[in-house]
């Protein structure tokens, strides 16, 4: 059976999937590709289901020694793969042999790439997901980001080197993006100004832009004064402890939003003022620090309409590696 | 009041209880949540009862929005006030060493965090809720069982609201700006809530002391975790019980051998006589740990 020996970790390389599903309330978030789409797509190339569990890139990539032959895909940030030293493509499926070292470029578009190999990252499920939940030493390899010799386990699989996603089906992991959310939570607690100075703002992303969440910088939220209600705390944007949705967009103190992902902490304290539509979560995920982002307000119809869109979209992408 | 309800995005509903926190307003969350959980419509995908709120994720692909909408705003009606509600809890003993040295150490680290960096988070809290020491206040924080009314934030985490009226309850604000180190097993306090931080990270709440029990094992090798890695759960009513140095490294250790279990009692909870007399009906619920 082919495993991967680990000689460079990179930055915070983690095992990730689909996601778990059942334990947020426990505090137990979602976790899986911050990516989805990306993810699908690596793992559709080397012939696995759509949430096989994949390799999660974070802006440096790590150097990889395969002990047997696989199939291999890259999908997501641009960060260009080297085998021996010789670069092969990504959004592309190619083979390896054993001993083939796997190395990587650096970035140059995006942030987050997944590494999918055929059969899967085959490290035991935990909740029913094998994806890395680092805060709760959950999931993936002994609950952390990977580290030099770890030898990850690999699922039996066959796939097929050459096949592509064209290029009209590839996330553009621009520089300015657009991020569609519902606006609602405790937005009540915003003035009209507050909430026109969130939606006119183009935000640019901090350095603080991880699994949990997203931070951003560029306004300033006037938010409605008021008596606080017992339990909430005195700062004008304190509430009494509630869950937070995944994609939720909280606001300490008016300033700097926070956009939860997918291991976001399942509540707290601070108001939420609009929620992410779930498949623009990959439009964020692929937000390196500086992205200009603008926050559009859609209505729930037109969210569920975008959601039809992405799932036709996969279903393109699908039948093109088919053909 | 009657609930107020909110889209969270294409696959979230939202639904606020009461803006203030109060014991009546978890029961809702919680009846509400039981409810939708014995009766679950295909493409539920999450049920998350909170502090007075909860939220529900749900794949909208399986299940329509405004059918699933229409069935939560059903449930609220049929709990109404919540005051008739009783539920299956658990009294659970937690033993800790307040004013440790490990808390100690890290509260002095982030000192220029904190609103009072003369005094440590426990002297301030004592003072700002007037109590004549800290004696009086660890008397106090120990003295009343504590409803769990929301796990979360992190994975096990226990948010713990006081069971005593609302003039005798102890509030204190968080640090001014979050610490980024929490020992793990951390007793700690925000706004109304007494927490225990399951694990070490982040955090904002005011540190008292540190327990020696284990409250969550992602590797389930310990005796109390057989069943689920997560050891708190909604409803556990915990009675903090302070304990000296000596036992705590004994309790410590015993924990580190895997032989430690945490005192645990099942009784069912009513609220309307315990809001009658919370006191007296307190007295009743711990004698089950005796």
């Amino acid at each position: 059976m082919t495993r991967i020996e680990v000689r460079k970790p990179g930055l915070s390389t983690t095992v990730q999937d689909g996601g778990r599903s059942g334990y947020y309330h426990l505090g137990i978030p979602p976790s899986g590709a911050l990516d989805q789409y990306s993810l699908t797509c690596a793992n559709a190339l080397v012939g696995n289901p759509d949430g096989a569990a994949a390799l999660e890139i974070v802006y440096m990539g790590p150097e990889l020694v395969f002990t047997g032959p696989a199939t291999l895909a890259v999908a997501g940030a641009t960060i260009a793969p080297k085998v021996n030293g010789s670069a092969v493509p990504v959004w592309e499926s190619f083979d390896v042999a054993e001993g083939d070292v796997l190395a990587f470029d650096y970035l140059k578009a995006g942030a987050r790439a997944y590494l999918a190999v055929s059969g899967g990252i085959d490290v035991p499920e935990k909740l029913g997901s094998r994806a890395t939940y680092a805060l709760g030493a959950l999931g993936g390899l002994d609950g952390r980001p990977l580290a030099e010799g770890d030898v990850l386990p690999v699922g039996s699989g066959t796939g097929r080197a050459g096949l592509v996603v064209p290029e009209d089906l590839r996330p553009s992991l621009a520089k300015d993006v657009e991020v569609r959310v519902v606006m609602g939570l405790y937005d009540h607690r915003l003035t009209d100004r507050g909430r026109a100075t969130f939606l006119d703002t183009t935000w640019t992303l901090t350095p603080v832009a991880d699994r949990i969440g997203f931070r951003y910088t560029g306004g300033e939220l006037e938010t409605v004064d008021r008596e606080p209600p017992f339990g909430a705390g005195q700062d004008p944007s304190n509430i009494v402890d509630s869950p937070y949705p995944i994609g939720s967009i909280q606001v300490p103190g008016g300033v700097e939003p926070i956009v939860l992902h997918r291991d976001a902490v399942s509540g707290g304290g601070y108001m939420m003022v609009a929620t992410v539509i779930s498949g623009d979560l990959d439009v964020v995920a692929q937000s390196a620090p500086r992205t200009r982002t603008r926050f559009v307000a859609v209505d729930l119809e037109t969210a569920l309409s975008l959601r039809a869109e992405r799932k036709d979209r996969l279903a393109r992408m699908h039948s093109a590696l088919e053909r | 009041m009657s609930a107020r309800y909110s889209w969270g995005g294409d696959e979230f509903v939202f639904v606020e209880l009461a803006e203030d926190m109060s014991l009546q307003a978890n029961f809702k969350a919680v009846a509400i949540t039981n409810l939708l959980r014995s009766e679950r419509p295909d493409g539920i995908l999450e049920i998350c009862p909170a502090n007075a709120s909860y939220q529900v994720r749900y794949d909208p692909d399986v299940l329509d929005p405004h059918a699933l909408m229409a069935q939560l705003t059903e449930l609220e009606t049929r709990v109404g006030d919540a005051l008739g509600v009783t539920l299956d809890c658990r009294v659970v003993e937690i033993p800790v060493l307040y004013q440790d040295p490990w808390t100690t150490e890290t509260l002095m680290r982030f000192r220029d965090r904190h609103q009072d960096p003369e005094a440590t988070d426990i002297e301030y809290a004592a003072r700002i809720n007037g109590y004549a020491g800290v004696d009086e206040f660890i008397a106090a924080h120990s003295g009343s069982p504590w409803f769990t009314s929301m796990v979360g934030f992190v994975a096990g985490l226990p948010f713990k609201y006081q069971m005593v009226p609302r003039d005798r309850q102890i509030v204190v604000p968080k640090y001014l700006r979050p610490r980024t180190d929490t020992p793990k097993q951390t007793v700690g306090y925000g706004g109304c809530f007494s927490c225990i931080y399951s694990v070490r990270g982040a955090g904002g709440y005011q540190m008292f002391g540190i327990t020696p029990a284990p409250i969550y094992d992602p590797t389930q090798s310990k005796p109390d975790f057989t069943e689920h890695m997560v050891f708190m759960r909604p409803g556990d009513m915990v009675k903090f019980r302070g304990i000296d140095r000596d036992e705590y490294d004994q309790l410590h250790a015993a924990a580190e051998a895997g032989e430690y279990r945490i005192t645990a009692r099942p009784v069912a909870f009513d609220l309307q006589p315990f809001l009658d007399d919370p006191d007296g009906y307190n007295k009743r619920l711990l004698e089950v740990l005796a």
